[in-house]
């Protein structure tokens, strides 16, 4: 009887995966087993566990390991992305549980949730092999699809669910598609095996199979990244979904598709550069412009960051039209930089929102800078960070995307990104003119900032300003990170 | 060469036999009490003839949902069980793995209660 060789197994690159799992697996034991309407510890325990796996993560820096025969990898570009990905989950669990409680959606299979699209998210960055992608993707999407439409009382949230499940899957259809084409094309599932027999066999946008590949695959991705014209779902299911979640959603899942798509396109379509380039470039200045015209007219605070969501992918698209190191770099630095500013003004918008989802105009906003000061400060903060002005994370990583840019030659990309960036101005201002200029309707009464709430308001103001202040702490991290790429 | 399917052979006459033996005597020996109901053809449980937009309840959906999903559990045993000696120790702690996993779905499903019809 001959034994079948198994493999040699590391389990190294996907400890954290390990651990977040078992971890999810056991909260969700822990809620049917502990009667307590209060879900409080759930969100301590799984906030420990996000930062006892970030600092794992964070120690395998500067090795390299393949394992699973090559179809996961432990890198330097898998850590920074992982990293991201687990300050947007521990971020968004912080701000969880205060706005769950009011909104009586207080349901521990949250949390549980939330590890598991950081699992999927986690094997999206790492993998190196289109089946561990596709499978990190799904395990991703399918939570967020349960995420999205967690407030099962709220008709809006329940729309949420199923639009972002519909298209979704339909944009997964896509994705695996262009994978088979990929497949057929090469032979192969393996990112470096497609790279060498793309290159050896010459294969350019000569070879159609190969070409509809990339193009079907790019899509899937375009979906998940919310890139117009692949963006109608976003602007309702980030409305619609719980706050926190919408949070969570707008940085991390928009960061592990950023994560797949720069692996995919940079070590195994580099032969078809030119032809993704000129492309992204179009998608880019779409992206942007559609994302911050439609802004301009949108009332909902949630629909406005909605929409600037979609802008802001289109930002980091320019940095992956130019595909330079300074672009690739700048994408990474982005989308940290994001995470902080963009899940520290959803804090902001929890506080003033009011149970049923209300409150959450502009016009809601009213006089706050004269009621709580300093959440009008912290939100001024992040409107200016998202706006891209000084010295905050956001203007020094558009600097370095639109450089990349120009490095690369699209001198225009980088001109049609600056106006963009000058005309998102009015709605961030929008919101500061509300806080500051007006007098307040009301009188806040309601807005209580729980412990957790301030420590992620703390940590995101910190980071925010950081970043944009001393850049070069964090930007040598990322230029390390696409090194390998 | 044939000879190796006889016992097929035999299979399927004791079957039909079985089949027509028991019929035969169950409508000879058996008692018969005849309604409407009972002789309306047979259809699941259903109203034979009806609306088809009939609504049911949302119950048998999440039954059918856990169903497919503890059926594909079965799916996956039986490769290994080929395989078993094959793989080893490795195959079985994998596998041990691979249900454990599943029974925390179980333990959840059960203490939340989608297993009561009530």
């Amino acid at each position: 009887m001959d034994m079948i060789t198994i493999p040699a197994v590391n389990l190294t690159p996907i400890l954290p995966e390990i651990i977040l799992s078992v971890l999810a697996m056991a909260l969700l034991l822990i809620n049917v087993f502990v009667q307590s309407s209060k879900k409080t510890y759930l969100s301590y325990i799984s906030f420990i566990g996000v930062v006892g796996t970030a600092v794992l993560v964070g120690s395998g820096w500067g090795t390299h390991i393949e394992s699973f025969s090559g179809a996961v990898v432990q890198d330097n570009f898998a850590t920074f992305f992982k990293m991201i990905f687990l300050l947007a989950a521990g971020l968004a669990i912080l701000i969880a549980d205060q706005y769950m409680e009011r909104e009586d959606c207080n349901h521990g299979e949250l949390y549980p949730l939330i590890l598991f699209t950081v699992v999927g998210m986690m094997l999206m960055a790492a993998g190196t092999d289109l089946m561990t992608i596709f499978l990190g993707l799904e395990v991703m999407s399918v939570s967020l699809y349960v995420l999205a439409g967690f407030n099962r009382a709220n008709t809006k949230s329940n729309e949420a669910g199923l639009k972002y499940f519909l298209l979704g899957a339909f944009s997964t259809g896509f994705l695996l598609y262009g994978m088979a084409l990929t497949y057929g094309a090469t032979g192969s599932t393996r990112i470096s095996v497609i790279a060498t027999q793309a290159g050896q066999m010459g294969m350019s946008s000569g070879n159609i199979l190969f070409l509809a590949g990339m193009l079907l695959i790019l899509t899937g991705f375009c979906f998940k990244i919310a890139v117009v014209p692949f963006h109608m779902w976003t602007p309702d299911v980030y409305e619609g979904a719980p706050t926190p979640m919408t949070a969570f959603m707008s940085a991390g899942p928009k960061a592990a598709g950023f994560a797949a798509a720069l692996r995919l396109l940079l070590i195994a379509f580099p032969t078809l550069q030119a032809d993704w380039s000129q492309l992204l470039w179009v998608l880019a200045v779409l992206t942007m412009t559609v994302g911050n015209i439609t802004a301009l007219r949108q009332d909902n605070i949630k629909r406005i960051l909605a929409y600037s969501s979609i802008a802001h992918a289109g930002y980091a698209l320019v940095g992956m039209a130019a595909g330079n190191s300074t672009g690739t770099a700048g994408i990474l630095f982005y989308m940290l930089s994001y995470t902080f500013m963009n899940i520290g003004a959803f804090a902001v918008i929890i506080l003033v929102g009011k149970k049923g989802e209300s409150n959450g105009n502009v016009q809601d906003f009213a006089g706050l800078g004269f009621k709580h000061p300093m959440l009008a400060v912290a939100m001024t903060i992040f409107l200016f960070s998202l706006s891209g002005m000084p010295p905050t994370a956001g203007f020094i990583g558009k600097f370095y995307l639109f450089s990349g840019a120009i490095q690369k030659g699209y001198i225009w990309l980088a001109v049609i990104g600056v106006l963009n960036s000058a005309a998102s101005v009015y709605y961030y201002l929008r919101v500061m003119v509300y806080m500051y200029m007006k007098d307040p309707t009301e009188d806040f009464a309601w807005t209580k900032v729980s412990a957790p709430i301030a420590l992620c308001l703390v940590l995101s103001v910190a980071g925010t300003m950081v970043l944009g202040i001393v850049p070069s702490i964090i930007l040598q991290y990322a230029q390390e990170a696409i090194k390998l790429i | 060469m044939l000879g190796a399917y006889l016992p097929i052979l035999l299979l399927v006459i004791v079957a039909i036999a079985f089949g027509l033996v028991s019929l035969t005597f169950s409508s000879l020996i058996g008692p018969k009490k005849k309604s409407a109901l009972k002789l309306s053809p047979y259809e699941s449980g259903c109203e034979p003839v009806g609306t088809a937009r009939d609504r049911f309840s949302i119950k048998f959906y999440l039954i059918a949902m856990l169903f497919i999903l503890f059926d594909i559990e079965a799916v996956f045993l039986y490769p290994w069980a080929i395989l078993y000696k094959k793989l080893g120790v490795f195959g079985l702690v994998e596998m041990g793995l691979f249900i454990v996993i599943l029974f925390v779905g179980y333990i959840y499903v059960w203490k939340k209660g989608a297993l009561e019809w009530e």
